[in-house]
């Protein structure tokens, strides 16, 4: 039964590793390639994930959720708005590490809006990426992007947040909250 | 080096909250653990997608789509390569550039680049369940037509 569940849970997965399987059985060599990615990625993973996880857990038990609301929250205006560009500009990692942070963030009252700019900056202001960006591509291109990147993100998020309807962002906060 | 610091931080923030409160330190690692577990299938489907597209769009996969064509089918093109590729900045800078080198154009450079940060194609399953399918689908695609305009900037000011 214990198992049954597990198959159901990850059946999606197990879907594509039974692809990767068939791949492998009439090109081996393509076949291992990917599992070799596959591993790799996990890997990589393993290696970022936990403390992220474990970080939002502390935030979660012993950030008070009136700070967050203070400073990210409604009516946090233009601070909250220069907050959520810097927190996710100093990240780093690929774009799913911002995921769990941003479902942290909400289910602790951040404003929807700051959430989707938050989520926009990691995915591509983050500094670190930023300076490698400038020693390869050349200042005049890195800054360019970054200078537009920034009004870019405030307008995708106010079109997004204005798309939104009331009730799938209640939906949003509500499957955040019922989160342990 | 990020990895390393993020691991100091959440060890010694770890080590603060036992040493402040026991319990609700256990507390907040079950959370942690919980929240992990909840997204993992999930996360287990989008790595092992990223596995079957770093199979087929290696870098020189890439090298031989993105760049070849000029004009909007190139920008199309590339637009499209940086959508379902999810590939390391550390590895697509390099690329950008041996490509610009090569005589590749700046605008198909720079809108691949910004596809490739911001529109996630692989990933939508996983923002799909954080965040449900109306934002996945807004924010993927206005993200798509933004970094046409990012490229054409950069075309205005680096090509000039």
């Amino acid at each position: 039964m214990n198992l049954l569940n597990l198959i159901k849970t990850y059946r999606y997965f197990l879907l594509i590793i039974l692809f990767d399987l068939v791949i492998t059985i009439f090109h081996p060599d393509t076949g291992l390639t990917i599992f070799k990615y596959t591993a790799g990625n996990f890997a990589e993973m393993l290696a970022i994930i936990p403390p992220i996880f474990l970080l939002l857990g502390l935030l979660d038990v012993w950030v008070p959720r009136e700070t967050i609301i203070r400073y990210l929250g409604e009516g946090s205006g233009l601070k909250g708005i220069v907050l959520s560009i810097v927190l996710g500009a100093a990240a780093a990692g690929p774009l799913y590490g911002a995921f769990p942070v941003a479902a942290v963030m909400a289910k602790k009252g951040t404003k929807y809006s700051n959430i989707i700019i938050f989520l926009c900056s990691w995915s591509t202001l983050k500094i670190p990426m930023f300076l490698f960006e400038m020693s390869a591509l050349g200042v005049k291109f890195a800054l360019t992007r970054w200078l537009v990147n920034v009004p870019g993100i405030l307008a995708i998020a106010y079109i997004i947040d204005r798309l939104i309807g009331a009730e799938d962002k209640a939906e949003f906060y509500r499957r955040q909250t019922a989160n342990p | 080096m990020f990895t390393i610091f993020l691991y100091l931080l959440a060890l010694g923030g770890l080590v603060i909250s036992f040493a402040k409160d026991p319990q609700k330190t256990r507390v907040a690692l079950m959370k942690g653990w919980k929240a992990f577990t909840n997204i993992l299938p999930d996360f287990a489907v989008v790595l092992a997608l990223i596995g079957i597209m770093l199979t087929y769009l290696s870098p020189h996969t890439i090298a031989a789509l993105v760049g070849k064509n000029s004009g909007f089918p190139g920008m199309l093109a590339s637009s499209i390569v940086g959508s379902v590729t999810l590939i390391p900045g550390f590895v697509a800078f390099p690329l950008a550039k041996s490509l610009l080198d090569r005589g590749a154009g700046i605008m198909q450079m720079a809108v691949f680049i910004s596809t490739l940060m911001m529109v996630g194609v692989v990933t939508a399953p996983l923002e799909n369940r954080y965040f449900g399918k109306k934002e996945t689908i807004l924010r993927n695609s206005l993200s798509y037509i933004f970094s046409f305009i990012v490229a054409i900037i950069i075309g205005m000011v680096v090509g000039a």
